[in-house]
């Protein structure tokens, strides 16, 4: 089966969305490093590119893709939700 | 053959090119005319023109020289002939090509008129073209060979598949042997202490943060707000977050290889392993930066399809768009698109581009090269005199 998402580490919290994918769609992903497989619900449309949160999150946790921290949220984000400029912020200067 | 073998061209100086070109090499503007009088007359020859060389001073006449004569003393350049309209950087150009122990002549302008230099100049070429012709490929190993990377018009793709696959290509290479080069500075910005944490040595890293804070002073000193800016609406549309995310997308082609060296715009490396140069992250800039300080090869995944090629050094071009591999696919040499639907892995893209890197090395044209795509851009620091 084609994946829907795919994430780049095996320490990442957030995968990529490689198709447009609707709001309460059940996903498959894969990792690209290990070639595991890793299933979830989505809990809002992500579009082709964007991210999708693969575990729950707090305010203020650190987000990792290519296993390093890209930035952190800045409200709640539940797994399956849409991760992009609306709930995480540059650790390197507020924008 | 032997598995990371080649048939290349060995030099004089024990350096190894995979092609066997005369260069037409102009000193200056006004000498482009006669540059492509010698080229319309000799086959097989290879004409250079560009527009600066005149009136240049400082740091920028030094990197104009450095990238003419590395450019003429690269290993796929088996002769040069080098025309200019008064003798002094003439000479200056011919010396520094020289040293390689290859042939080289150079012609000025002044006193002599276009036509009895080309006619000198021809004759030159076409005794060199006959010498070139008769050299032969032999067997060599990509731990002979300077390599470079660079990517363009990157999109989502970019950072999943394509500049991957060269990241895990440069991990063996370098396991192997190879030099190889990186650089784009402007775009490693929200990403640079990641490329720091690379460096071998605190000297190395000192270095690289000199370089890319002097970077980000210049752009600041015209006035642009680039960290501020970044990324860009465009970006953000395509789903990249924050500045950090999109640095480490390109950061991706020099998989988890450590940096070995931090050379200026056009320097050589001294050593063996990965090197960060100095470079605009335009395409044809960087390019011509990294055949000029010795690179005979060059790896170009693009995401959106850029089309980039380079006079004397093939530049392999991949993709992992599905939409830029059907659409612009005369462009695509190691399409890996495939990746996206797990049809491949990231290795086995690697098998294919380093496939494809030893075919291009032993001969077989790139699609920019079978295209004409001879992009020789000079960086230029500031205006001139």
């Amino acid at each position: 089966m084609k994946p829907q998402f795919l994430v780049h580490d095996a320490k990442d919290n957030v995968g990529v969305a490689v198709t447009d994918i609707k709001s309460g769609e059940k996903l498959s992903g894969a990792c690209l490093e290990d070639g595991s497989r890793i299933s979830l619900e989505a809990k809002d449309a992500i579009p082709l590119g964007h991210k999708v949160a693969l575990s729950a999150f707090k305010k203020g946790e650190n987000v990792t893709k290519y296993g390093v921290v890209i930035g952190h949220t800045t409200q709640p984000i539940s797994k399956g939700q849409h991760v992009h400029v609306q709930n995480v912020k540059s650790n390197r200067w507020s924008q | 053959m032997k598995k990371n073998s080649f048939l290349g061209y060995r030099r004089s100086n024990g350096s190894v090119g995979c092609r066997n070109y005369v260069a037409i090499i102009p000193v200056d503007d006004l000498s482009n005319a006669a540059c492509e009088g010698v080229s319309s007359l000799v086959r097989d020859t290879l004409p250079l023109s560009h527009p600066y060389g005149r009136l240049q001073f400082g740091a920028d006449l030094d990197l104009f020289f450095k990238t003419m004569i590395g450019t003429g003393a690269n290993p796929n350049v088996a002769a040069a002939v080098v025309i200019g309209i008064e003798p002094n950087w003439t000479e200056k150009i011919v010396e520094g090509i020289a040293k390689t122990g290859k042939p080289v002549e150079g012609f000025s302008i002044e006193r002599s008129g276009d036509f009895k230099t080309i006619e000198r100049a021809a004759r030159a070429a076409k005794s060199m073209v006959q010498t070139a012709s008769e050299l032969q490929r032999e067997p060599a190993d990509v731990s002979e060979i300077i390599l470079s990377m660079k990517c363009g018009e990157s999109d989502t793709t970019s950072g999943l598949a394509s500049n991957p696959t060269v990241g895990r290509t440069t991990e063996r290479l370098i396991a192997a042997g190879s030099t190889m080069l990186f650089g784009e500075t402007s775009e490693l910005t929200g990403g640079e202490q990641f490329v720091a944490e690379r460096m071998k040595t605190p000297a190395l890293k000192k270095k690289f943060m000199q370089i890319f804070d002097s970077y980000a002073k210049f752009i600041e000193d015209q006035g642009a707000d680039l960290l501020g800016s970044q990324p860009t609406q465009g970006n953000i549309r395509g789903g990249l977050t924050t500045i950090e995310e999109k640095a480490m997308g390109n950061i991706q082609k020099i998989g988890r290889a450590k940096v070995d060296g931090v050379l200026y715009p056009a320097e050589a490396p001294n050593g063996k392993g990965l090197h960060f140069m100095d470079t605009s992250s335009a395409a044809a800039e960087a390019v011509t930066l990294f055949a000029a300080g010795g690179s005979i090869a060059h790896f170009f995944p693009t995401g959106q399809g850029n089309i980039i090629g380079n006079p004397i050094i093939p530049v392999i071009k991949l993709s992992a768009n599905p939409i830029t591999v059907s659409t612009m696919s005369e462009h695509i040499d190691v399409p890996v698109d495939k990746i996206l639907t797990l049809e491949q892995t990231l290795d086995q893209a690697a098998d294919s581009l380093m496939e494809m890197l030893l075919r291009t090395l032993s001969g077989r044209l790139t699609a920019a090269e079978a295209m004409r795509h001879r992009e020789f851009v000079l960086t230029k620091l500031y205006r001139s005199a």
